[in-house]
């Protein structure tokens, strides 16, 4: 093979493996890990923006429109067993603490809206509900699993603890008046 | 009659695809979905909303859905990563010509390497090699002329 070939043929190779590993470390760096790894040191990470599709109504909701309230905001689904158990309280905790600026907002992900819709019925949930069926904002909070909540104060900045699991009312109402606090 | 052998062929190969997206199955829908909480697809899945979609796609087959209607379904509730194959279009294509650009690449490669190869080698020398020493070949006549006699 000539020498000129061989070297040709050697430079598309490196530059199609600096290529790939270029693509590698774009991926790593820009890989969304979520801002439950700031809160969990304390800090107060901005809440993650999103504008989805309400449930409750037509139209979009966008947490930037809340600021200036404390937000509770709750990921669940219909086929999360504990997110049926701790409905009931994040709906109490809406009619409670509304007057105080408080807005509970549901994002149910990785879902079927109809499914959604149903399980709100049968919960007689009225606080906003919005619909991420690809859970596209769950790596942006971190989410690892259903249900789990996240309290957001009224600069838009996330305070006190996310809570994994079922949500008990001690955590709801100690979660809520930290915020308000905030 | 090629032309006829054409028309069968490819009339062979459109009517199975044809009947699989007018009429399909479950067991072959599992395979090319995601299930989008285990990031596997759904015959690799147990998780509660795998089991879900596996209903909703035994209702929607029930109902006469094409499988591209069950899949542009489920794309719209789940987003195009439900889908295990990427589309056919947009920034997606590139999963599907760059594999295929790479086997031509690769292939070109090896057909000029072997074209190099071949042309590198002396055919003349190839056919006849080296001339022979003359003392063996002085040798090997008096053996020849001793099987002659």
């Amino acid at each position: 093979m000539p020498s000129g070939l061989k070297r040709g043929l050697q430079g598309v190779s490196v530059a199609v493996v600096a290529g790939l590993l270029a693509l590698l470390v774009w991926k790593v760096v820009h890989q969304d890990k979520g801002v439950a790894g700031e809160l969990a040191k304390g800090k107060r990470p901005a809440a993650p923006r999103f504008d989805l599709t309400r449930l409750d109504r037509t139209g979009k909701l966008s947490l930037a429109s809340l600021r200036g309230k404390v937000v509770v905001l709750n990921f669940w689904a219909s086929w999360c067993a504990p997110c049926k158990s701790e409905a009931p309280r994040l709906e109490a905790a809406w009619q409670d603490y509304r007057r105080d600026g408080v807005v509970v907002v549901g994002v149910d992900a990785q879902d079927f809206s109809g499914d959604a819709r149903k399980f709100m019925r049968a919960h007689k949930l009225t606080y906003p509900n919005v619909h991420d069926g690809p859970g596209k904002v769950l790596p942006k909070y971190g989410v690892t699993g259903f249900p789990e909540t996240y309290f957001v104060g009224r600069d838009g900045k996330l305070v006190g603890d996310r809570i994994q699991g079922e949500i008990s009312k001690q955590q709801l109402t100690a979660g809520i008046k930290r915020a308000l606090a905030s | 009659m090629r032309t006829l052998v054409v028309v069968v062929l490819a009339l062979g190969l459109a009517v199975p695809a044809l009947a699989s997206d007018r009429h399909p199955t479950l067991g072959e829908l599992e395979g090319e979905v995601m299930c989008p909480t285990c990031k596997t697809t759904l015959d690799q899945s147990s998780a509660p909303i795998a089991d879900r979609i596996r209903r909703f796609i035994t209702a929607r087959i029930a109902a006469g859905d094409t499988k591209g209607e069950i899949k542009a379904k489920l794309v719209a509730q789940f987003g195009p990563a439900v889908l295990a194959e990427p589309s056919k279009h947009g920034f997606n294509l590139l999963a599907w010509v760059l594999p295929l650009v790479g086997i031509v690449l690769a292939a070109a490669a090896l057909g000029l390497l072997a074209w190099r190869w071949t042309r590198s080698r002396d055919p003349v020398a190839a056919v006849e090699g080296a001339p022979l020493d003359p003392e063996l070949d002085r040798r090997v006549d008096e053996e020849l002329a001793g099987f002659d006699g």
